[in-house]
């Protein structure tokens, strides 16, 4: 039925569902936005995800930040107001596993009140001391829902397991984890089929379990050097995946990433975005500069700092919310 | 003399405000001032205990009643702890609660709402419980020493207005120690008149006047219209009847 609808909606034209996507948004989510930073703690990593910069057989330098790196980080991104966090890492059991976490999160805790991780799928019983810990969010992408570009896109690692990293929204809600964020990687393939089965997945979440605040990234993917390139999404298209996903979810946060070009993020986060990063940098120990000259997961487009991001919302007449989740 | 009390403070405004979705706390401040309301709620969640310009307390205007609500609560348990960590704060102990564990309807858990309350009551919190408006769960809230008891009129943030009517008149109807307080879904000052010529001893209204033109000034028309409401409520509204009744009738001569 979702998917019958989807399709329905994605043929309307655009400016309709600018305008529809833009009051729902208002009436459920007023004149808010959410500002969020994340923060590289490593990127060493199993996979081999051909379009990645993180990959496994990509010969880049590997690092991964230690207890006072990670708080000199944490004390140069809470000086410029941020209060909400993504933590990240590649995927490594071996290098950054739950202990490294861990301890992260309690260095971490000390200067934010909210964290969120985007790291390698793991256990609910994982989760769940992660929970206690203090980590409220995750950010788990499915990168693609087709199985066969899937397969062909993660030759090696744990990643290679399509299942389980489909299962991993629910094995974190299990636990007791508040906000997840699901996506898919614009650009792998087709999007409209990505996305029609992104919208299906976050229904069945939603139903299992409505206790927990989810939300959708769409990251488009941008070329990265020595991987495979992108079906191109053009602005159009990404404008109307955020309306449709908006009228369908209602009450869904949506999360716009500085992957995205200013001018592009200025026009389109009244539309239906109700978090946007801001001030990011992509490489590990890019806060602090406690590491230089590191090769970063992806480029940012929107290189604009945390207060310009704020002036540029406050021009707009929206309110910047830097707490909106506090762990108690 | 028409006092409104809530847990032995008397209050000067039957306007309650809720404090999200403003596209600036300057705005709020305006909202608040032009609505005349003294009990503000803000969610415990977004108050920064940290001090910073961005702190959205310091947008409110003095002698405001400061109502935090727990938000975000998915349990009993953790709007309790919300509370004693807000009162913990210097927040003072009057507090909203809301339980909501439906993040697509955000339809408040009665059954954990009641637990809450107990337990905040018995702390001596200034406890009004945001509830679905069911007779039961509104007398297990007065047992359990909640202070008003606040069934909400539609879907929080619909603007659909009192689709919960008739439960909620039952409410009025029955319950006499407390207040009731229509809180959500009020979407048009004309809901809130009908609230108050019901019966309701107030209404807590956010969303309407956040996504208004015009906020502030949308603040004064509800202020108006609750006051008429509640003027028409003390005076007894006539009755309705299926047919047309002249008011000086054809053939009044005849009785004369």
């Amino acid at each position: 039925m979702v998917r019958l609808r989807t399709a329905e909606l994605f043929a309307l034209d655009l400016e309709t569902l600018a305008r529809e996507a833009q009051r729902i948004t208002r009436q459920n989510f007023g004149r808010t936005i959410s500002l969020y930073a994340p923060l590289y703690l490593a990127n060493y990593c199993e996979n081999q995800c051909l379009y990645c910069g993180f990959s496994a057989r990509l010969r880049i330098q590997r690092e991964k930040l230690g207890p006072e790196q990670i708080a000199a980080e944490c004390a140069a991104l809470a000086a410029t107001g941020i209060q909400n966090i993504l933590l990240l890492t590649g995927e490594s059991h071996k290098h950054t596993p739950l202990g490294y976490l861990l301890a992260a999160a309690e260095v971490v805790k000390k200067y934010f009140p909210s964290i969120s991780i985007e790291v390698q799928p793991m256990e609910t019983e994982e989760y769940r001391a992660l929970v206690e810990a203090g980590v409220d969010g995750l950010a788990v992408y499915q990168e693609t829902y087709d199985r066969e570009i899937y397969a062909r896109l993660h030759p090696a690692g744990r990643k290679r397991n399509f299942q389980y990293r489909f299962e991993t929204p629910a094995r974190a809600a299990q636990a007791g984890i508040r906000q997840i964020s699901l996506g898919a990687l614009l650009g792998l393939g087709d999007w409209r089929p990505d996305v029609e089965a992104l919208f299906g997945h976050l229904n069945a979440l939603e139903s299992e379990y409505p206790g927990v605040d989810f939300s959708l990234s769409f990251p488009r993917m941008l070329p990265v050097e020595g991987a495979v390139q992108p079906c191109i999404v053009s602005d159009a298209d990404m404008v109307r995946i955020l309306c449709v996903a908006r009228i369908l979810f209602p009450r869904v946060g949506i999360n716009l990433s500085t992957r995205e070009p200013a001018r592009f993020r200025d026009h389109v986060f009244p539309l239906g975005v109700t978090r946007m990063s801001a001030g990011s940098a992509t490489t590990v120990g890019g806060y602090a500069q406690s590491l230089q000259g590191h090769d970063a997961q992806f480029s940012i487009s929107d290189e604009r700092s945390l207060a310009e991001i704020k002036t540029m919302l406050l021009n707009k007449e929206y309110d910047p919310v830097f707490t909106d989740w506090r762990r108690m | 003399m028409d006092e409104f009390i809530i847990g032995g403070r008397t209050l000067s405004s039957r306007f309650l405000l809720g404090t999200g979705k403003f596209k600036s706390k300057q705005e709020l401040r305006e909202v608040i001032c032009r609505s005349g309301a003294e009990v503000v709620t803000v969610a415990l969640r977004r108050i920064d205990l940290e001090k910073n310009e961005d702190n959205i307390l310091s947008y409110l205007p003095e002698n405001i009643l400061l109502l935090t609500n727990t938000s975000g609560a998915r349990n009993a348990d953790e709007a309790v702890r919300l509370a004693r960590l807000g009162r913990a704060a210097g927040h003072g102990n009057w507090v909203k609660i809301e339980v909501i564990n439906d993040s697509k309807y955000l339809l408040p858990d009665n059954a954990e709402t009641i637990k809450a309350t107990e337990i905040l009551a018995a702390e001596g919190f200034v406890v009004l419980p945001y509830m679905n408006p069911d007779l039961y769960a509104a007398r297990a809230l007065v047992k359990a020493g909640a202070a008003a008891v606040m069934p909400l009129g539609s879907l929080i943030g619909s603007n659909q207005g009192l689709r919960m009517k008739t439960l909620i008149e039952v409410l009025i109807a029955e319950i006499s120690d407390v207040p009731i307080i229509v809180d959500a879904g009020i979407g048009r000052p004309s809901h809130a008149a009908e609230a108050m010529e019901m019966g309701a001893a107030a209404v807590l209204v956010n969303t309407a006047l956040a996504t208004a033109g015009d906020p502030p000034r949308m603040a004064e028309a509800f202020a108006k219209a609750i006051a008429a409401g509640r003027l028409a409520w003390l005076a007894g509204t006539g009755e309705t009847s299926p047919l047309a009744r002249a008011s000086s009738p054809l053939t009044g001569f005849l009785h004369g």
